[in-house]
């Protein structure tokens, strides 16, 4: 067995060998333009990026003329949220999501709300000048709203009802097992609501939505459903048709395929239009300009197939490991807690708390595993997961996370070696922890009044 | 997070781990941070009647500068007065484990728990005293 270990394939996958090697023609002598039409080496570079497509579309029910090559997951997330709101102000600029999507899609919200916010910022001052009759300063503007009073004046409200370019956001709460809860869907949703993104599985806790469900109220009630599709494609079955997603990000690297590529599905039949958010040469079908990246979209091609053809063994082998480590963790540790639903959860997902041993110092005693830590503590913001105190969990066991990822390569060896280290690595920092040692006597913690700092 | 030698070495063996009785008149416990906020610090210090700090143990639960600030402390503590080590300060600390700025609070905590074990230590004494007379 070699070390390190890794063991966090939701940030990013090996690629699979038998990909680089489709992708190294691409790179060395048919290098083509695949919008060149005029000789041999586009025609070469067009038909392999078909192909791709082709291979891409069919892992997810698609058609090949919905696949939009981006340059990865976050790209298209920002594709199918900014396109949308876009191309359909006229129609409505109401969004729903989860509080725990991925930051692709909530900055992107939060920029898109500040648009519309600074929108209305600027009508405010324009309106409040026309009823001073004079130029009236952003200074002024609160002392003037007020004299005013601008949430009964007509004319406001028309404007403020005009499309801004941004939008208004709903961020919805997720039931305790990390799920969204489709009465609370439906009751947000509004005559306003164009779009509702939510994603497939969780990067944190890969707890998987109903997808199925979602898709058919969307459809339901006219509102188009994007789906951040990234970490359960290729992992669990996902089908556009049967799941009724009108939009879906993708990307390759977290296929076993290489980084910097990706796909947007935008459907076709009902048509969904989108606004590009790059402009150019008109590729892609004007959605996504930019010379395709031929041998990162061959690469991408025969990961989506790989993943489709081996999906059910590879699930079924990763399922039987990511137990084993939960058994063997779990079974060997007192108060330990799963993080999310069991029963909805990707087969490779363990994002477990380990109460009173801190996330990071536990990382650091288990340096030769790549693991994620639940708590953000390694970055430069020392705040516990969001998603995590999203779902209710008490901070401290936010800080307490460590969240395993398992993947294709990962085997039986490397989960009994992680399994005995972290048992070990954990019982060590308990035995330093007062918290511990505090609970083991039976001590409330919560009684404690403690010195925040 | 690169950390420095120093904070591995008090991370992997870090010295006087434990606990002492904290009902002891001579032992001052310190107990600082918040689980909430990721650390929580115990320093127990075991002082003479003269003010002597003879003993230093700990217990941290937080991360590995928590663990070596903590750890970094007892060792510096022992055999100095009370009053020299109310001089130690969480720069000394910071510099001396090359703490990233991230990482300072660590060091603050060190010192509050020092602050706060001399504190109680002092209580206690008080309380005896008082009854005494």
């Amino acid at each position: 067995m070699k070390l390190p270990i890794y063991m966090d394939n939701h940030a990013t996958t090996p690629m699979d060998p038998r990909v680089l090697d489709v992708m190294l023609p691409y790179l060395r002598e048919d290098f083509g333009n695949a919008a060149s039409r005029n000789h041999v080496f586009g025609w070469k570079a067009e038909a392999a990026v078909k192909k791709a497509r082709q291979q891409v579309a069919e892992l997810i029910g698609a058609t090949d003329q919905e696949i939009v090559f981006t340059s990865g997951a976050t790209e298209s997330d920002n594709l199918a949220i900014k396109g949308v709101v876009e191309y359909y102000k006229s129609k409505g600029d109401h969004i729903i999501t989860l509080k725990t999507e991925h930051k692709a899609i909530l900055d992107t919200c939060k920029r898109l709300e500040r648009v519309r916010q600074e929108r209305l910022d600027e009508l405010k001052l324009l309106r409040l000048g026309q009823l001073a009759g004079r130029d009236v300063s952003p200074e002024e503007v609160a002392e003037l709203a007020a004299k005013h009073d601008l949430d009964n004046d007509e004319t406001y409200k028309k404007w403020a009802e005009m499309p801004t370019g941004g939008a208004r956001v709903t961020y919805l709460d997720v039931e305790k097992d990390g799920r969204v809860n489709l009465e609370k869907l439906e009751e947000a949703m509004t005559p306003k609501t164009v779009l509702v993104s939510i994603m497939f599985a969780n990067n944190e806790i890969g707890v998987v939505q109903p997808v199925a469900e979602i898709g058919a109220l969307c459809r339901k009630k006219g509102v188009l459903f994007h789906c951040d599709a990234v970490q359960g494609i290729g992992k669990v079955p996902f089908d556009v048709e049967a799941m009724k997603v009108d939009l879906a990000s993708i990307t390759s690297h977290k296929m076993y395929g290489p980084k910097g590529i990706g796909a947007l599905y935008v459907r076709r039949k009902p048509r969904v239009r989108i606004a590009p958010i790059i402009d150019g040469g008109g590729h892609e079908r004007g959605m996504r300009s930019g010379t395709l990246n031929v041998a990162a979209i061959v690469g991408f091609g025969h990961a989506a197939q790989l993943a489709r053809e081996e999906l059910a063994d590879e699930a079924a082998r990763i399922l039987r490991l990511r137990e084993k480590l939960r058994k063997g963790l779990t079974d060997a540790l007192d108060m330990t807690i799963i993080n999310g639903s069991m029963e909805h959860r990707l087969p490779g997902n363990l994002n477990i708390s380990f109460a009173h041993a801190e996330g990071e110092s536990l990382m650091m005693g288990i340096k030769d595993v790549a693991v994620s830590s639940g708590s953000a503590c390694t970055s430069a913001s020392l705040e516990p997961s969001y998603v995590l105190r999203a779902l209710g969990v008490d901070e401290e066991l936010a800080h307490s996370s460590i969240r395993f990822g398992l993947g294709r390569f990962t085997t039986e060896e490397e989960v009994d070696y992680v399994v005995q280290l972290v048992v070990d690595k954990v019982r060590k920092l308990r035995d330093m922890s007062p918290l511990y040692e505090m609970a083991k006597e039976g001590i409330d913690l919560k009684s404690i009044e403690w010195t925040a700092h | 997070m690169a950390y420095s030698d120093k904070v591995i070495d008090h991370y992997e063996n870090p010295r006087n781990v434990g606990t002492m009785d904290k009902e002891d008149p001579n032992v001052g416990t310190g107990l600082v941070g918040a689980p909430a906020c990721g650390d929580v610090m115990r320093l127990q210090l075991k002082i003479s009647d003269d003010g002597l700090i003879e003993d230093a143990r700990f217990k941290t639960f937080g991360c590995g500068s928590a663990i070596a600030s903590s750890s970094l402390v007892t060792e510096w503590v022992k055999g100095k007065t009370v009053d020299q080590a109310m001089t130690i300060s969480n720069k000394d600390v910071a510099r001396e484990l090359a703490l990233p700025p991230v990482k300072i609070h660590c060091s603050v905590l060190a010192e509050d728990a020092i602050k706060a074990a001399i504190e109680d230590f002092k209580k206690k004494r008080a309380a005896r005293k008082a009854q005494a007379s």
